[in-house]
């Protein structure tokens, strides 16, 4: 502690020596004390241009550091203009090194920071448009090295990961039951409330059981348990083949004769596309179970009406309507996921970057695909 | 210097550290001099690296007292605790760069955070500091998944520097690195003791580096230190871990 104790302002003084310039520096020329030492050495540089010899006397120094040891340097350099030679005199031993270390630097122009012109935003929604087409090329490369990696499964059933795709579909399919349950109930019970409240006014409370069933089935179960399988799973996948990415974990693989595609993304994609199925045919029996709980408790249409009435209203094309969505979700959510994961790169922002365009693109191809399907069904008559 | 004797750097005392039911560390004691390099030595797995982590806070102690620069961190409040946690710099093993971070703004992230001064100064000194640490002034803008291992140790040197600590700590700053590179890497800490007047406390597994950069020799067993002493000291004693580190077949390529 005996040097911080002595600590004192650091000064740097003009003294009288003959026709020279001479300053005189005391206290402590350190880091703590830079914005002050960075102050005093503008002033003393206003004292260049003179023809006179310059010394600068540091015996008196208390304590320096690389800041205090650049600084008279950075003083040092600009008090020399021209042909006037600058003295430092009075460097300890071990001061002196620390100074000749310095003094080895050379300024180097800062590069300014990238100024924002018409051109360069012209080339940045250009990249971007780029970026779109390059986007639907890594989905369809993936998509062609899943299907290989798939074929190459058929035809050699005991190179599937069998632990893995376990693993994985207890990571997306069985861990995720509770929310999905809650959440699809939840909605369920909305929707009959929000249809009985405004059915009521013409008299057509009944009608909700129909809205109901036919909004379930085909489009809400499927399309909901889609977008929270993108966010909880989709993100996941993302992350931990981002994390492998970047501590070469893939390119480990890679070198031991291992395909990434068919150790890391075949068991995901397959659990993911046997585990939406699943989770869509239970999300849409929790909200027909809420749907019908509020129907009952709140628009008094008793269990036995609604399930008379919901066998009317719907038919088993409904239910096949909204399942056979589910595995192809499934496979575009998988995909977009696998593709972000692997394009990270070093560093953590690009792994942040990665798994939000992973969520992002994953629900919105959702969406895209659901709009498809529609149009596609209505075609078919279904 | 007598005083300096009597005032270590680092107090470490009956320091215990568990992990479940594994004791690693075991009641242990050691003090670092003021202005020595300590090089920590000990078999794999032995938890010199928890050692470092505990004096700088990162891993919980069961049992013990931990002083630094004279502040016992237990018993700080938090701006003594920042204070000695300015004054003190840290090179980790894998050198833990800020990934999304140039090297520029990796080595002046500290001291945008503590000192307040200009972005001018704060280049200069950037430069300075890779000039020290022997790096271009190319590598400035780079980010760290660019660079090669080396010049990651290289970097977070320069970072760990980066406020001119008073203590700084090296995790194995040479594993990882060529002979050529490690020695060079020797030297530099020796160079930074001398004209910084640093005091260092190095883990290391090199022998090379304890010979050439080393004023005390610190062995980690058992959780306890089993020897501390000179580098003859430690080439005297008779235990047998000892004796099998500095006499084995790669200690002898060193010493001859």
């Amino acid at each position: 502690m005996g040097a911080d104790t002595l600590s004192s302002d650091p000064k740097l003084e003009r003294i009288a020596k003959g026709n020279a310039l001479a300053l005189c520096a005391t206290g402590t020329w350190t880091a703590s004390f830079a914005p002050v030492l960075e102050r005093i050495v503008a002033d003393a540089e206003k004292l260049a241009g003179g023809p006179q010899s310059i010394f600068i006397d540091v015996s008196e120094v208390a304590k320096l550091d690389t800041f205090g040891a650049w600084l008279i340097e950075r003083l040092r350099r600009s008090l020399t203009k021209g042909t006037v030679e600058a003295q430092i005199a009075g460097l300890s031993a071990n001061y002196s090194s620390l100074v000749d270390e310095v003094r080895r630097v050379r300024a180097t122009p800062v590069i300014d920071g990238s100024t924002i012109t018409i051109t360069g935003m012209l080339e940045q929604i250009g990249r971007a448009v780029a970026g779109v087409g390059g986007t639907f090329a890594g989905l369809i490369d993936m998509l062609g090295a899943v299907l290989a990696a798939g074929a190459h499964v058929l035809i050699h059933p005991r190179s599937l990961r069998l632990t893995s795709t376990v693993h994985h579909l207890e990571q997306v399919c069985w861990r995720a039951v509770p929310i999905i349950v809650l959440i699809t109930f939840l909605i369920g019970c909305i929707i009959a409330q929000q249809g009985i409240f405004h059915f009521r006014r013409f008299g057509a409370d009944i009608f909700v059981v129909d809205m109901l069933g036919v909004l379930v089935l085909r489009e809400i179960g499927v399309l909901l348990v889609a977008i929270m399988v993108a966010g909880r799973s989709g993100s996941a996948y993302t992350a931990e083949l981002g994390s492998m990415k970047m501590r070469e974990e893939i390119d480990a693989l890679r070198t031991m004769g291992f395909d990434p595609i068919e150790v890391l993304v075949l068991p995901r994609m397959l659990a993911l596309v046997l585990a939406l199925p699943i989770l869509a045919f239970l999300g849409a029996m929790a909200a027909l179970y809420g749907g019908g709980l509020v129907a009952w408790l709140y628009g008094g249409v008793d269990p036995e009406a609604f399930l008379l009435r919901l066998r009317d209203a719907i038919s088993i094309d409904h239910f096949i309507v909204g399942i056979v969505k589910a595995p192809v979700m499934a496979a575009v959510i998988g995909i977009v996921a696998c593709v972000e994961g692997l394009a990270v790169q070093g560093s953590a922002e690009s792994l942040g970057q990665h798994t939000t365009a992973s969520v992002v693109k994953g629900i919105f191809f959702v969406i895209v695909m659901d709009g498809v399907f529609a149009i596609f069904f209505a075609s078919i008559g279904m | 210097m007598a005083d300096e004797i009597q005032n270590p750097i680092i107090r470490v005392r009956d320091i215990t550290v568990q992990f479940g039911a594994t004791r690693v560390l075991d009641g242990l004691n050691l003090d670092v001099k003021r202005g020595e390099i300590l090089g920590f030595v000990g078999p794999s797995g032995a938890g010199k690296s928890v050692l470092t982590r505990t004096i700088i806070g990162l891993v919980p102690k069961v049992a013990g007292s931990i002083e630094v620069f004279g502040v016992d961190l237990d018993s700080s409040n938090t701006s003594q605790r920042r204070n000695v946690e300015r004054r003190w710099g840290v090179l980790f093993q894998q050198g833990a760069l800020f990934s999304s971070l140039t090297v520029r703004q990796n080595i002046q992230f500290p001291m945008r955070e503590y000192l307040r001064v200009s972005q001018r100064l704060m280049d200069e000194i950037t430069m300075a500091k890779l000039a020290m640490v022997g790096l271009k002034p190319e590598v400035a803008d780079r980010f760290p998944s660019e660079l090669s291992g080396g010049m990651i140790k290289r970097v977070a040197l320069a970072r760990a520097l980066s406020l001119d600590p008073d203590l700084v700590f090296l995790d194995e700053p040479t594993s990882g690195l060529d002979p050529i590179g490690a020695g060079d890497f020797d030297d530099l800490v020796r160079t930074l003791q001398r004209t910084l007047g640093l005091t260092v406390f190095m883990v290391t597994h090199d022998l090379d580096s304890l010979y050439t950069a080393c004023d005390r020799i610190a062995v980690l067993g058992n959780g306890k230190i089993i020897a501390a002493g000179s580098i003859a000291d430690m080439q005297a004693s008779q235990h047998p871990w000892l004796r099998q580190y500095f006499h084995g077949k790669r200690a002898r390529a060193v010493v001859t």
